[in-house]
């Protein structure tokens, strides 16, 4: 069995202070990261090679040349191999785009029965990657993916987070699942794991190696257009008020959620 | 790409158990204001099975026309049959303009239907508005964590869509004299083969009101110094209508489960009201709840980091307080009785 995890790198986002005066990011020393949601990803292509054989599992990641760390944090993780998809080519794709190139990449290297996304990426935050990438592929996508009951040659079987509960459903191979965080708790790289991935020889991918239309990556594939950015004020100046005493201060309270119609 | 034979703004209703689900009749609301700056029809599209019965509800709500596929084979989410369906009926009909709620359903069959139609979509927005000389929908939306808004137009590929942040926006007030024109419409068999099985759905009680479906949501952090008070929280938001949210911490300490979870690595929510309880306003929570209309936050330390968000803030003691307000509420409501 064959499986492809696609990985993003991100801003390290825990690191991002805000400028209180101005409400804009600071952007100096910004480190970068593995998508955090996308460690599920990983670990649970990690989990089924461990758990059957014959299993090998390459992580795929669309970026610049920094982001081959990611795909090494992945490869310490058990990750096989890993691929950086890196041209000024892919620079400003949209979601379209990305799915698109990350497809043509899926589709060179060949043959895979499943291929995990995260829930969404911290920064784009859309989430569109992944169901984009399996109809591009036309192959079935299952979102919200909370648990892997069974896994069989034809078929896997999972569960899925939605609002009010779990549904399960069935799905044949292959697909692509983008997972939630309560799949799994991923590892922590043990030193075996680092020293494999240090070594570990990440090829690159250029548009003209994975054979796209280059009008259909990077800004000139991207339909969508970023007209203006702002960054918000967050702070809102309320009223702060002291507990002096419990019974005046919640009737302040409930004048207030009155006054805004809550009640 | 002849642009301008696309007309029309179409909401993607849902349908759960059977039900037209609440999202629906707010997603009329957002449409409204775009079709009437540019004079259009506002349709809803329902995919279901059984569902004739309430459409009428649609119109109430805004809607001048309603596509309807009611088929036995819809009762269940089965993301190739929809996604197949409705790239017929864009092909078809062509609306500028599609958009749905950012649930878990609108975030499956979005990009899904605009990966098969080639066109751009945008995620979650917050806002929309439109140019109406040019017919361009100018979507705005919250990303890298709130920190930023982006503004995202699709200039030149029909249609545009847009999902929007469920809960966000009111839905109109309910005109029962309003009619519309209902288009029924059938597919062949071939539209109903699926590589999915759908196998079943079990209600998860603690998310009897999912976080994400609420217009008012009660928060606890980890100053509620034990997962039992949790009960007041839910007893708070059961006197309001709402559901019960948590921070990371919260849910890390087995208090609540995950699916609670506001922030960065849990929801992003936009309800109308939104209390933080002993939590502390760290960057990544503040990130899934900045964009509520009103916040309120009740903290012991008068320099937790929430206050700088609130609209209206309690320094003081959460476990003296909460009972304090829930009294308070239910003498309230058997007022209003
Ligand atoms: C402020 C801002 C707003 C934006 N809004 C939109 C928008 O509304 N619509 C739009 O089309 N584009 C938008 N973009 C562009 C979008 O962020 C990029 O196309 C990005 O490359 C992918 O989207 P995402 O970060 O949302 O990923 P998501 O769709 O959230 O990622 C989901 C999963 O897909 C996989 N994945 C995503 N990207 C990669 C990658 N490069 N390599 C490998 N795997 C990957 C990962 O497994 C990830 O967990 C926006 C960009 C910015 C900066
Ligand atoms: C990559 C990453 C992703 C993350 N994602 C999320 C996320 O999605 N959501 C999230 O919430 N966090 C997230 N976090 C964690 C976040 O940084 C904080 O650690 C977390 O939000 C803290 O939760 P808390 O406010 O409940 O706890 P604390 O920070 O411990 O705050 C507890 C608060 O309770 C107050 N308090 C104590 N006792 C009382 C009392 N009796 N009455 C009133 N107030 C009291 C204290 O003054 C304090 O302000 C993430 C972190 C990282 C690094």
């Amino acid at each position: 069995m064959r499986i492809a995890v696609l990985v993003k790198e991100v801003p390290a986002t825990d690191k991002v202070k805000m400028d209180e005066k101005t409400g804009t990011m600071i952007r100096s020393g910004m480190e970068s990261e593995l998508n955090p949601l996308d460690m599920y990803a990983v670990e649970e292509a990690v989990r089924i090679k461990e758990k059957f054989e014959n299993v090998h599992v390459v992580a795929i990641s669309m970026g610049p040349p920094q982001a081959v760390n990611s795909l090494k944090e992945a490869i310490s993780m058990g990750c096989d191999d890993g691929y950086l998809m890196s041209d000024k080519n892919f620079a400003g794709s949209d979601t379209l785009a990305t799915a698109y190139a990350l497809s043509a990449a899926i589709q060179k290297l060949g043959n895979f029965d499943l291929i995990f996304t995260g829930e969404r990426a911290t920064d784009g935050e859309t989430g569109q990657v992944g169901p984009s990438v399996a109809t591009q592929l036309g192959i079935p996508v299952v979102t919200y993916v909370s648990k892997i009951e069974k896994i069989s040659d034809e078929f896997v079987r999972v569960c899925r987070s939605i609002e009010g509960g779990k549904e399960t459903v069935e799905v044949e191979l292959p697909a692509l699942l983008s997972v939630v965080k309560e799949i799994n708790e991923p590892r922590i790289p043990n030193l075996a794991g680092k020293i494999a991935s240090k070594s570990k020889k990440v090829p690159l991918l250029t548009a003209n190696d994975i054979e796209v239309i280059l009008d259909k990556v990077g800004l000139s594939g991207s339909p969508t257009r970023v007209v203006k950015v702002f960054y918000p004020k967050l702070s809102r100046d309320g009223k702060i008020i002291k507990v002096r005493d419990l019974e005046s201060a919640v009737n302040e309270l409930v004048e207030f959620m009155k006054q805004k119609g809550v009640i | 790409m002849l642009k301008n034979e696309y007309r029309g703004v179409w909401t993607i209703g849902e349908v759960r158990n059977g039900e037209i689900s609440s999202v629906s009749y707010e997603l009329l609301a957002w449409g409204k204001k775009l079709a009437e700056k540019l004079k259009v029809e506002l349709s809803s599209v329902i995919l279901g099975s059984d569902i004739q019965g309430e459409l009428n509800e649609l119109f109430h709500f805004g809607a001048d026309v309603v596509y309807v596929v009611d088929d036995e084979n819809l009762e269940h989410f089965l993301p190739d049959v929809h996604s197949r369906i409705y790239e017929a009926l864009v092909k078809e009909y062509k609306p500028e303009i599609i958009i749905a709620s950012a649930t878990t359903y609108g975030r499956t069959i979005m990009p899904m239907l605009a990966a098969k139609l080639g066109t751009g979509l945008t995620a979650d927005c917050t806002k929309l508005d439109v140019d109406v000389k040019e017919r361009i929908l100018l979507q705005t939306r919250p990303a890298i964590g709130g920190n930023v808004m982006a503004t995202i137009k699709t200039p030149n590929h029909r249609p545009q869509m847009a999902t929007v942040r469920p809960h966000a926006q009111k839905a109109l007030v309910k005109d029962e004299k309003k009619d519309g024109k209902i288009i029924l419409k059938n597919y062949p068999s071939e539209f109903y083969k699926s590589k999915y099985r759908w196998v079943s759905f079990e209600r998860d009680k603690s998310v009897d009101s999912p976080i994400q479906e609420s217009d008012v949501v009660i928060s606890g952090g980890k100053g509620l110094k034990d997962g039992k008070n949790f009960k007041m929280l839910y007893d708070l938001a059961k006197k309001l209508n709402g559901a019960v949210g948590a921070s990371r911490a919260a849910v890390d300490m087995g208090w609540i489960p995950y699916s609670h979870q506001v922030g960065l690595s849990g929801k992003t929510l936009s309800p109308r009201f939104y209390m933080a309880v002993g939590i502390s306003g760290a960057v990544q929570h503040i990130a899934g709840m900045s964009s509520s209309e009103v916040i309120v936050a009740i903290n012991k330390d008068p320099d937790a980091a929430i206050f700088k968000v609130a609209d209206f803030g309690i320094v003081g003691d959460a476990l003296e307080i909460l009972p304090v307000l829930i009294k308070k509420l239910s003498d309230e409501v058997n007022e209003n009785d």
